[in-house]
């Protein structure tokens, strides 16, 4: 009865509710759903992070790999976030090329990471103008049950923090690199953004 | 024609703007921003393809194409801004099960591409006499090193900026449909950038009625 009813009238729906301060599932307004974080499950990932909150599933996984600077900014490292919106977390996303709403995430997590220095540039670049990090992150959300940005955002700087970089050094004789898998060390991350969405329910 | 604000720190660049030059679209619009220029074409309401149609409303689209290459995250990124902005004003409940598309083309960039965008949007769909709720409008705010606000930045002072904010500010009671920065700013700044592009918002709207006025006397 009250399922017909939130198809016929969805926003008489909703009105109900908010009249008494409160949604559907109980929350009040403010209020988040259950979130929970399963850190490092990835083992094949440098670092990688699950996060739930309520149904929306997001996982992340950061894979660390070397490449050279760029010639106009030879001090710094990449950081090449990608969010997927495969057609497996909601019925209105199709298998094929990614659709706008995962490219425009995608530009928001580039933009997040950017606007707050969280990783600085600088720190990924081992050895000026020869060698650097590039870090992968790759945002997949398997369950699409709304709030999608604030998911991905959390899930971006749990994967960072557990990311293990190992040692690289340049041999001088011989000008290759080195790789000591033994020694890692972890990130630094320097701001910990948070985001926060909201809904305006105009009346 | 250049704008000046009140006080004088806040000056915008000299604006141009030519309607309906496009003879194949609905509408189109070139806006120029100093010299950040922006074509846009619209077409809608058009039938739609029945994987895209909307039941109850006519379904936005639009495509950003960027001066060089082809268009990549960053574009898609704001063409999503783009749509949501114009589905804010569009009465698409008047054009139901139609398609309604916008594409802009980037033909120089001097800095605050997106408002000129914005810009150039909203002339396109009055020039194509849809159905709006409002209007809107488009001011970029750069938010310099030492804290003063710069409007409508050219490309050199949006590189040496701290911060820039893009505002989409609608016609009616100057609301805000959409904002997007760059950069970091306190919550303090960015209302003072709000407050600046709000003030803006009027000269910009006056100089929408005046193309618009000197559109129609002509013929």
């Amino acid at each position: 009865m009250a399922a017909a009813f939130k198809t016929v009238e969805p926003l008489e729906y909703y009105r109900r509710f908010l009249k008494e301060n409160c949604r559907p599932d109980g929350r009040e307004l403010g209020e988040f759903r259950t979130t929970t974080v399963n850190i490092g499950s990835i083992t094949t990932a440098d670092g990688s992070a699950l996060v739930k909150l309520g149904n929306t599933t997001v996982i992340c996984g950061v894979k660390a790999e070397l490449a050279a600077p760029a010639v106009d900014s030879a001090n710094k490292g990449y950081i090449v976030p990608n969010v997927e919106l495969p057609s497996l977390c909601a019925e209105r996303f199709r298998s094929g090329p990614p659709g706008e709403e995962a490219q425009a995430a995608s530009q928001f997590i580039a933009d997040v990471i950017e606007n707050s220095q969280m990783i600085v540039k600088e720190d990924l670049c081992i050895a000026n103008g020869k060698l650097a990090w590039v870090l992968y992150c790759d945002i997949i959300c398997l369950d699409y049950d709304g709030n999608l940005l604030d998911a991905s955002v959390f899930a971006l700087l749990a994967a960072l923090k557990n990311v293990q970089l190992p040692l690289v050094t340049i041999n001088e004789e011989t000008g290759l690199s080195e790789v000591n898998l033994k020694q890692k060390n972890p990130l630094t991350i320097r701001k910990h953004p948070v985001a926060t969405s909201f809904a305006i329910f105009d009346e | 024609m250049a704008v000046e604000l009140e006080g004088g720190q806040c000056r915008l660049r000299p604006f141009s703007c030519e309607l309906g030059l496009l003879s194949r679209p609905d509408g189109s619009a070139t806006f120029l921003q100093g010299d950040t220029s922006v074509l846009a074409g619209l077409y809608g309401p058009a039938e739609a393809k029945i994987s895209k149609e909307l039941p109850d409303r006519a379904a936005l689209e639009v495509l950003l194409r960027p001066k060089v290459g082809l268009p990549g995250v960053l574009e898609r990124s704001r063409e999503q801004l783009l749509r949501q902005t114009c589905e804010a004003v569009v009465l698409g409940v008047l054009h139901p099960r139609t398609a309604i598309s916008l594409v802009l083309q980037v033909l120089s960039d001097a800095g605050s591409l997106l408002s000129c965008c914005l810009n150039a949007a909203c002339m396109a769909l009055l020039d194509a006499g849809l159905p709006l709720a409002a209007l809107f409008c488009g001011v970029t705010c750069a938010l310099q090193p030492d804290g003063t606000i710069l409007l409508d930045p050219t490309a050199r002072q949006e590189q040496e900026a701290r911060a820039i904010l893009t505002f989409a500010i609608s016609s009616s009671e100057r609301k805000v449909l959409m904002s997007t920065t760059k950069g970091s700013c306190s919550v303090e700044e960015m209302q003072q950038c709000l407050a600046a592009a709000q003030r803006a918002a009027t000269t910009i709207f006056q100089f929408y009625r005046d193309s618009v006025r000197r559109r129609y006397s002509k013929s």
